[in-house]
């Protein structure tokens, strides 16, 4: 039994007054990511019995207002993105077909574009905790995710954006959302990658220094 | 004082999405409502890929839109609407590279165009993927676009009713799930991209929010549902949890098998097709192992994947190997898999034209929850991430014209109506007289329907399922009180989805009761044979205070005549 279904057990039979976000309960939609057992994981891929314990205790993502039990207002992580332009701007016009790219040029968008926005980073990052304008790991995974497409002309101004003040130098390299990351992604090293560009830019004279 | 908007889109998944931008594009007043945030809609679910004749695969050099029309008519058993399917197909290539240049992360051959693999029921490799994820990749492609443009986007909003006046769609009554509010919204048009119904079945491959709900809510105002009794199974969902496993395993190559390590499937198509014969055929196979004593524990199949080797696994079909891993403990690559089939899909749906136009003028409808239709009798797979994409757009532009073109004044009497019969049902919830648990119900309707309107069908049990059908839904006007909190209350929720689930299952029963022959995912044990004399038409459903009321529609039949569907 995972723990989502012991939840949807509780809504069901015990206390119907419960609530809590789900729907795809094969950990691709992001809804049910808390805190539980000591750790952020989603609660439709963490099996009870993994969790070694008599006791599971579920407690909402932090960072974020509860709204009412384990649901919170996710508002400033979605708008966090928003300021990254998270969507392709196009090198050149599009052609009457697709765009080509390579298959080693498409490995590259292997684990950036593999995020399901759980906000499971978001709520173990200590920086997020302290400042709700910090992008935050999950933004900065998706701005790597269009600095590494071939299709996307705009790495530039996307790394003159992560590297502002609320940007990636703000990041304590503390590892935790490598750490909860439910789908095994790495918002660190995405991190650690954007900074080494924007240092590299730096040199090169393409980027201004950060403020 | 009412929210209005032009236009109305109901869901957040692929069609209302797509709806939505086209509306946007087309310079309409547009904003969309979700009962979840847009990106844990059931189209970030899908796996294997999506159709198109691209031609990109050597191997389906000649491949082209009447080739991948005529597969889905025999895919669909001769009831798809073939003016529809001509657009489905016509229309697939200009719409995924419309996607790929929204930046969707296709996978690619060495030449750089897009990937394209096997899929049931396909001559030709026509299934454009992006790994094992391509649902998840496109309904990130698409939020990305509502973003760009600035698309509203009421969060969390359900619609719980239409307001309708002079039988025209004047807008609807949501209910704001953070607040609790119900909210009248006017709208020249309303555009429903709500999904399928997948969850009355109890061994649904769907997510837990797809109710069918708002079929019921199109139903209930007098839309018809049509092609309802198709529902199909897909045939390998993961043991227990039944989770989609893609039928791009098989596409790769992976094996069904039984206990005896037989590869089954020679035994009920040719070898040319094998694993790969479209899923109402593969699902039947699977069962039939299972009931004469060659399934394992009685209930499973394998599907068996250990010879594609490693790298083929982790580059093709990685979100597989994880499920299996994260759910049943298993590596994919040592064992075989355990997989049963499940319910996947809708074929029937909200009757509408390939506009998305319905009957009702200013309402229109899209994807798993429409029925246009273009599926027929089953749906091939990598469809329908086609369908969502060419007739979300579709209707996005034909509503835009209305509301440009017609009037269609506002009807603050239609919204006030609708809302105090909303508003008297809520109350009565709360209230409750009985002592019925609702949940309970809808788990027992929902092992019914796996057990009287699944994948073998007969008279008997069919109505042995009416009946019990009408005991549930005595049952559900005896409800405990349901809980008032105001944020978030998903006892509410689920009580006013269990209203639609009874209607939606009734009208399966009814159609299926109906319709005396056998018919892609319509298997009839008592009438075996194809009856194309008497059945070679659409069965419509019509909702009224005695009951459903069912007529029927002809096939449109263009260049294939029904011939024997063989594979």
């Amino acid at each position: 039994m995972t723990v989502l279904e012991g939840l949807y057990h509780i809504l069901e039979y015990i206390d119907h007054t419960i609530s809590f976000r789900s729907s795809c309960r094969m950990s691709v939609c992001g809804s049910c990511a808390m805190h539980i057992n000591g750790k952020y994981r989603l609660a439709c891929n963490t099996q009870i019995s993994s969790l070694k314990s008599d006791y599971v205790t579920v407690r909402p993502l932090l960072h974020l207002p509860v709204l009412k039990d384990l649901v919170v207002d996710h508002t400033a992580f979605f708008e966090n993105l928003i300021a990254l332009q998270p969507w392709l701007i196009e090198k050149e016009p599009p052609p009457r077909k697709e765009y080509l790219q390579t298959p080693k040029e498409r490995k590259k968008l292997d684990v950036v574009a593999d995020c399901i926005m759980c906000q499971a980073c978001y709520a173990s990052c200590p920086v997020a905790g302290t400042d709700n304008q910090y992008f935050g790991p999950h933004a900065f995974l998706k701005a790597l995710r269009f600095v590494n497409d071939s299709r996307d002309g705009a790495s530039l101004e996307r790394l003159q954006e992560v590297a502002g003040s609320t940007g990636v130098f703000r990041c304590h390299t503390i590892f935790n959302c490598q750490d909860v990351c439910p789908k095994h992604l790495d918002p660190a090293g995405a991190i650690a990658k954007l900074k080494m560009a924007i240092t590299l830019n730096q040199f090169k004279g393409k980027l201004k220094a950060k403020k | 004082m009412n929210i209005h908007h032009d236009i109305l889109v109901v869901g957040g998944g692929l069609a209302g999405l797509r709806a939505a931008l086209q509306a946007k594009f087309a310079g309409a007043d547009v904003a969309l409502i979700s009962k979840v945030h847009p990106l844990r809609s059931h189209s970030g679910a899908a796996e294997g890929g999506i159709n198109a004749p691209l031609a990109n695969n050597p191997e389906g050099k000649d491949d082209n839109p009447e080739a991948h029309a005529y597969d889905t008519v025999k895919g669909a058993d001769f009831l798809a609407d073939q003016d529809a399917v001509d657009i489905l197909t016509g229309d697939a290539p200009e719409i995924i590279y419309e996607t790929e240049h929204w930046g969707c992360p296709y996978s690619r051959y060495e030449n750089g165009k897009i990937a394209q693999r096997y899929f049931g029921g396909g001559r030709y490799p026509r299934t454009c993927y992006a790994a094992d994820r391509t649902g998840h990749f496109l309904m990130h492609t698409l939020y990305e676009q509502a973003l760009k443009h600035r698309l509203k986007i009421y969060e969390e909003w359900m619609c719980l009713a239409l307001a309708v006046e002079d039988k025209t769609c004047k807008g609807l009554i949501a209910y704001d799930v953070r607040t609790g509010s119900l909210v009248p919204m006017s709208a020249k048009a309303v555009i429903m991209g709500t999904g399928g119904h997948g969850r009355i079945y109890q061994n649904t491959t769907n997510a837990h929010i797809n109710t069918g709900l708002a079929m019921s809510i199109a139903y209930w105002a007098g839309v018809p549902l049509k092609d309802i009794e198709f529902v199909q199974f897909h045939p390998t969902s993961l043991a227990r949890t039944n989770i989609l496993l893609t039928e791009g395993c098989r596409g790769e190559g992976a094996y069904l098998i039984n206990k005896d390590g037989e590869r089954f499937m020679k035994k009920y198509v040719s070898e040319k097709v094998m694993e790969l014969a479209p899923r109402d055929i593969v699902s039947r196979s699977i069962m039939t192992e299972i009931e004469q004593g060659r399934g394992i524990d009685n209930a499973y199949v394998y599907l068996d994947m250990r010879h594609l080797g490693q790298k083929k696994i982790d580059e093709k079909l990685p979100g597989t190997r994880e499920l299996c891993l994260e759910f049943i403990n298993l590596d994919p690559v040592k064992d075989p898999i355990p997989i049963q089939p499940g319910q996947h899909y809708t074929m029937g749906g909200i009757d509408t034209n390939s506009w998305g136009e319905t009957k009702m003028p200013g309402f229109y409808a899209a994807g798993e929850c429409a029925c246009i239709s273009v599926h027929g009798g089953n749906r091939l797979g990598g469809n329908a991430l086609l369908e969502t994409l060419v007739f979300g757009k579709r209707a996005g532009q034909r509503a835009s014209e209305f509301v440009k073109q017609k009037s269609n004044p506002s009807s603050p009497k239609a919204l006030e109506s609708a809302l105090r019969k909303l508003q008297l049902q809520q109350q009565e919830l709360h209230k409750g007289k009985g002592t019925e648990n609702h949940f309970d119900i809808k788990n027992q309707l929902a092992q019914l329907m796996v057990e009287k309107a699944g994948i073998f069908r007969t008279q008997k049990d069919l109505l042995e399922g009416k009946a019990k059908l009408k005991e549930l839904k005595a049952r559900a006007k005896n409800l405990a009180p349901v809980t008032q909190e105001k944020r978030f209350n998903f006892d509410f929720i689920f009580a006013m989805e269990l209203q639609g689930n009874l209607e939606i299952s009734e009208a399966i029963f009814e159609a299926a009761l109906a319709r005396k022959e056998s018919r892609a995912a319509h298997y009839r044990k008592d009438f075996l044979k194809r009856d194309d004399q008497n059945w070679l038409k659409h069965v419509l459903v019509k909702w009224s205070l005695e009951g459903p009321q069912l007529c029927s529609e002809p096939v449109k039949i263009i260049r294939y005549q029904p011939e024997e569907r063989k594979y």
